[in-house]
């Protein structure tokens, strides 16, 4: 083992610091490495270790080592972090940041001297890999940072990261890779998406200390803010000396944060973070927060990363975790001392999270993670790489190729697949070959390279893998109206004025929409017509909905659960009945004068998707008129202008697999998908140079794109891309297949009004819309109101 | 080839005169025999791709002369007008390829074809075109590219309205102002919202292309941004 020089030993020793196990090892490793360690852990020293130690005993100039975080604000922190070995050894070695958010002089400097150590994020490095002294640049780079690598492997972040990071080693040979990983459930499948490493696991501490908070009152039968458990939090606060708050969206971590601020009596310090504030904001939160002088932050996944405030003693969740895994991880948080347990409390912010939570803690003490294997690497964030390598200077697809498949997500790409995907950012890759004079790629001398090297410019302003939907910002009316938060685009759309929807916890009125903002008027004590689940959609883990369906099946195992869940399930199972392994429980009621058709499956979200697709299909055929559906992890709500008869037909698998067959032709879902993936391919570009705001109608839509394509070119690579990522991301036929074998009996209870298991599903939003006879019916319905409340009638024959 | 309806589409009027707005997009003014279609934009994947930008399916062109290919053989007009912006730039009527200008010359035989300028086509396509250009075209109401002194009938804005969850191309007809809706395959949309509308029509009505051409009032507070 390499014993650390007596410079650092010394450091080591003036702070009472003994090194951790795994940041020796580390230091010992000559090869690349994966070290999975909890929060708290010096985990990130362990990372850096390597580097200082060998610059100080090298006196090495020039960029040296890279970091690569996901998140820019972790730049800032681990370069306060790494200032204090720095000085307190008397290192010569500077660090400096490039990100988004790096002043341009500072850009220029750094591309004439680099500093020692580099931190970055994904996007920053494959901006810095297209540009043409690439090459020179990362020539003397010894080794690379990877943190956070488990949340970087769960997006295709991973994968372009992983791409740039085989670009670095054909450029640097010999370079030494370092990931770092909270736990995960399967170490040696994250090793190989970085290459091949070996794994170096910390002690992962004693076993955490973890239950549902006590609260006065039980949760409330529906919505996501938790806000009934406010006291009861505020007094774990004041016996904890640091408390982070975790909701799941930003709308309910606002109005969590000004309930807690109402009843604190006491006055405790508490702060708020989340990803819409300014930056300035977070960074005062932030630097508080490391100051000790907070005594809370509300956060939502914003802090589920990185900054690490050792004073931190308990973790508070409120709302279901969705996820065993980001579970354990957020309970990681709590690390008040490395040897110390975490503590965290859990709060079910309505009746039916009670059951997921219980289910989840039951996993938790098991120590029983939860994930899905991870498909192989997209083709469209490859076609983005190959076309911004091309940025960097003329390349050989042979060796292209074989570079490619040094990362770990591409070690089987077939030499078919890089060949199509060349031929797509080279020509388009249509069945008719169109841009012959055009190219975008030209093969000179057996080198590709861009035609019009002005292109370059356009390929790096859309650099990344991130496709947000469009958002629109939600306002309270009035002069400098309260903002309220954001909705999708497309969620606006279906709104006609007058209409009231619930948006974190609030029932709002829809007026209108000025500026890209949406106005509303608050409506207390309103029902809201449609609801809007705003936030991250994550989902309930197959594990996890196993786990509860099993708890709510079993009136023994009722017991566990808090005495208000044990009788609205009762009540569920006198009105209607329980979900029950075996049986595929359906209901159908009217409401608001459409027919609702509920399927508990506890097959998980995506499961629940797809058949939404494949049933709804159906319906459309049987004149049903479907207008939209929910899929959620336990069930599937289908929203129709007429009633289903007999749920049973609709659910015979021939006819479900004949669906698939066709169901990649115009669902809204698909499209959605293939924007993402049109996008990241360069099809469609987020950013153009010297675009004008007014000239939106120049820009046409993806859905457009993608239908000429799907008419003319079926079987393009963009839309195989898009199908590849639809099989591994949301299809999941297999588990609908899986639950019907399970369940060979299906049973449909005709109730008059919502059943109590059914109306949580009503408050959450994240519909499909469908097209169809139903979109049309309804769209020219609303258009009837919107004349009969203008009080026009129809002004056609009327020459006025 | 798509076929469609002749007889499909809602009646209208604007300063005394029929006209039918047909769910393709088209206008047909049945007492001149007249098919009147706007911001074909033929040659767009041709122009992004000469310019270094995304190459785009290159059906386009063949996508848009199809529909339109539908209308002259659904209704037999004697003339037929391209409300400006009939091709995307001035290049583009020069580099459309043989076949869509073979389709062209096979749509106009026997018809009066004009092409009235836009903004982004100034010029007059070359010989190799069938049709004659004007700047626009006065006959009681005016024919022109961009909405100016009423009564006239107007491209440019590609009108759209949001509802029910997607956007649908429309008509946007005022009393002095029709303005059609972009007929070219690759074109987005403004909202009917945009103060680019309630300058020209402070009321109104959007007449939505559907099988159904379903009409929603304007002023219309509902709608969103434009579609992208």
């Amino acid at each position: 083992m390499t014993a650390l020089p007596p410079a650092f030993a010394d450091w080591f020793a003036r702070n009472g610091w003994d090194p951790h196990p795994h940041q020796l090892a580390l230091l010992a490793a000559r090869e690349d490495t994966l070290l999975i360690a909890p929060t708290g852990g010096g985990k990130t020293l362990a990372g850096f270790l390597p580097s200082l130690v060998d610059l100080h005993q090298t006196g090495r100039k020039g960029l040296h080592t890279l970091y690569v975080s996901p998140l820019k604000a972790l730049t800032a922190d681990v370069a306060r972090n790494l200032a204090r070995p720095i000085e307190g050894i008397g290192l010569a070695v500077r660090v400096g940041d490039r990100t988004g958010d790096t002043p341009a002089g500072v850009r220029q400097r750094q591309r004439a001297d680099p500093p020692e150590i580099l931190l970055t994020t994904p996007e920053s490095l494959a901006l810095m890999l297209s540009w043409p002294e690439a090459p020179k640049l990362f020539a003397g780079l010894r080794r690379v940072v990877l943190d956070e690598l488990h949340a970087l492997a769960e997006s295709k972040r991973g994968d372009q990261l992983m791409l740039g990071l085989a670009r670095l080693r054909g450029l640097a040979p010999g370079l030494v890779a370092t990931g770092l990983s909270a736990t995960v459930e399967d170490p040696q499948a994250l090793a190989r998406f970085m290459g091949a490493a070996r794994v170096i696991e910390a002690d992962p501490g004693p076993t955490p200390d973890i239950a549902l908070l006590p609260t006065r009152t039980p949760p409330p039968w529906s919505g996501g803010g938790g806000r009934y458990a406010v006291q009861d939090v505020l007094d774990a606060v004041a016996e904890a000396r640091t408390t982070i708050i975790f909701l799941n969206t930003r709308a309910q971590a606002e109005l969590f944060f000004q309930a807690l601020w109402l009843a604190n009596d006491r006055g405790l310090p508490i702060g708020l973070h989340h990803g819409a504030l300014a930056r300035e904001a977070r960074q005062r939160v932030e630097a508080a927060m490391a100051a000790g002088t907070l005594r809370a932050v509300v956060a939502t996944g914003s802090l589920d990363l990185g900054i690490d405030w050792g004073d931190v003693d308990l973790v508070i969740q409120v709302g279901a975790p969705r996820n065993i895994k980001r579970l354990v991880q957020r309970i990681g948080r709590a690390n008040h001392r490395y040897n110390a347990p975490s503590r965290a409390r859990i709060v079910a912010a309505n009746r039916f999270e009670v059951i997921e939570c219980v289910a989840a803690l039951e996993a938790a003490r098991a120590g029983e993670l939860d994930g899905e294997p991870r498909g192989p690497g997209p083709l469209d964030v490859l076609i983005q790489h190959i076309l911004l390598t091309a940025c960097a200077g003329p390349f050989e697809a042979d060796a292209l190729y074989a570079e490619v498949r040094t990362a770990g997500p591409y070690a089987g790409l077939s030499r078919a697949d890089f060949d199509a995907c060349l031929d797509f950012a080279a020509t388009g890759g249509y069945a008719l070959r169109a841009y012959d004079r055009w190219q975008r790629l030209m093969l000179r001398d057996g080198r590709w390279q861009l035609r019009d090297p002005r292109a370059a410019r356009n390929l790096r302003m859309n650099i990344g893998t991130i496709v947000e939907a469009e958002k629109l910002k939600v306002r309270r009316r009035g002069r400098g109206g309260a903002a309220l938060g954001e909705v999708e685009e497309s969620f606006a759309a279906t709104l006609a004025p007058g209409d009231t929807f619930l948006l974190g916890g609030q029932v709002l009125r829809y007026d209108r929409i000025r500026d890209l903002v949406m106005e509303v008027t608050p409506q207390p004590g309103r029902e809201p017509k449609i609801a809007v689940f705003s936030g991250l959609k994550f989902a309930t883990s197959t594990e996890l909905s196993a786990r509860m369906l099993a708890i709510i099946a079993d009136p023994a195992r009722h017991r566990e659960l808090p005495g208000d869940i044990r009788a609205w399930l009762d009540l569920q199972a006198r009105v209607s009945a329980l979900p029950r392994p075996g049986t595929l429980v359906c209901e159908t009621f009217p409401r608001n004068d459409r027919w609702h058709l509920v399927i508990y499956g506890f097959a998980g979200r995506n499961a629940h998707q797809t058949l939404g697709l494949l049933v709804t299909r159906q319906m459309e055929a049987a004149g049903l008129a479907p207008l939209g559906f929910l899929a959620t992890d336990h069930a599937l709500l289908i929203t129709s202008l007429n009633p289903v008869g007999d749920v049973a037909p609709l659910l015979r698998r021939p006819a479900l697999e004949q669906g698939l067959e066709n169901w990649f032709a115009d669902t809204s879902l698909m499209k959605r998908s293939f924007r993402a993936v049109a996008t990241i391919a360069g099809l469609i570009q987020r950013n153009v140079p010297g675009h004008r705001q007014s000239g939106r109608q120049a820009t046409f839509s993806s859905d457009i794109i993608h239908d000429t394509l799907r008419r003319h070119d079926p079987d393009h690579i963009l839309l195989r891309a898009t199908r590849d990522e639809a099989r591994h991301g949301f299809i999941d036929f297999e588990r609908i297949d899986d639950m019907l074998a399970r369940n060979p009996h299906v049973e449909l209870h005709r109730l008059d009004r919502v059943s109590p298991l059914a109306a949580p599903l009503l408050l959450e939003m994240g519909r499909v819309r469908l097209g169809g006879a139903g979109q049309e019916m309804l769209a020219e319905r609303m258009a009837r109101e919107l004349m009969a409340s203008a009080g026009l009638d129809d002004l056609t024959h009327d020459d006025r | 080839m798509t076929t469609v309806d002749p007889s499909a589409g809602l009646a209208l009027r604007l300063a005394g005169a029929g006209f039918v707005a047909r769910p393709s997009g088209a206008l047909w003014w049945p007492d001149r025999r007249t098919l009147i279609v706007s911001d074909l934009h033929l040659g767009r994947s041709g122009r992004y791709a000469r310019r270094g930008g995304p190459l785009l399916p290159p059906w386009d062109v063949a996508d848009t002369l199809d529909r339109l290919g539908a209308e002259i053989a659904a209704l037999d007009p004697g003339r037929v007008v391209s409300l400006g912006d009939g091709f995307d730039d001035d290049l583009a009527a020069e580099t459309i390829d043989g076949e869509a200008r073979g389709k062209l010359w096979q749509l106009a035989r026997g018809r009066d074809w004009i092409w009235i300028a836009g903004n982004h086509d100034r010029l007059a396509p070359g010989p190799d075109l069938p049709g004659r250009s004007v700047p626009d075209l006065h006959e009681g109401i005016a024919l022109r590219h961009i909405a100016g002194e009423g009564p006239d009938i107007s491209g440019h804005l590609h009108p759209v309205v949001r509802l029910a969850g997607r956007s649908w191309r429309c008509f946007v007809l005022g009393r002095e102002h029709l303005i059609l809706p972009a007929f070219g395959a690759y074109t987005g949309g403004l909202a009917v919202s945009d103060r680019a509308f309630s300058a020209l029509i402070p009321r109104g009505q959007a007449i939505c292309c559907s099988a159904r051409m379903f009409t929603v009032p304007l002023p219309y507070p509902a709608a969103g941004a434009a579609d992208t």
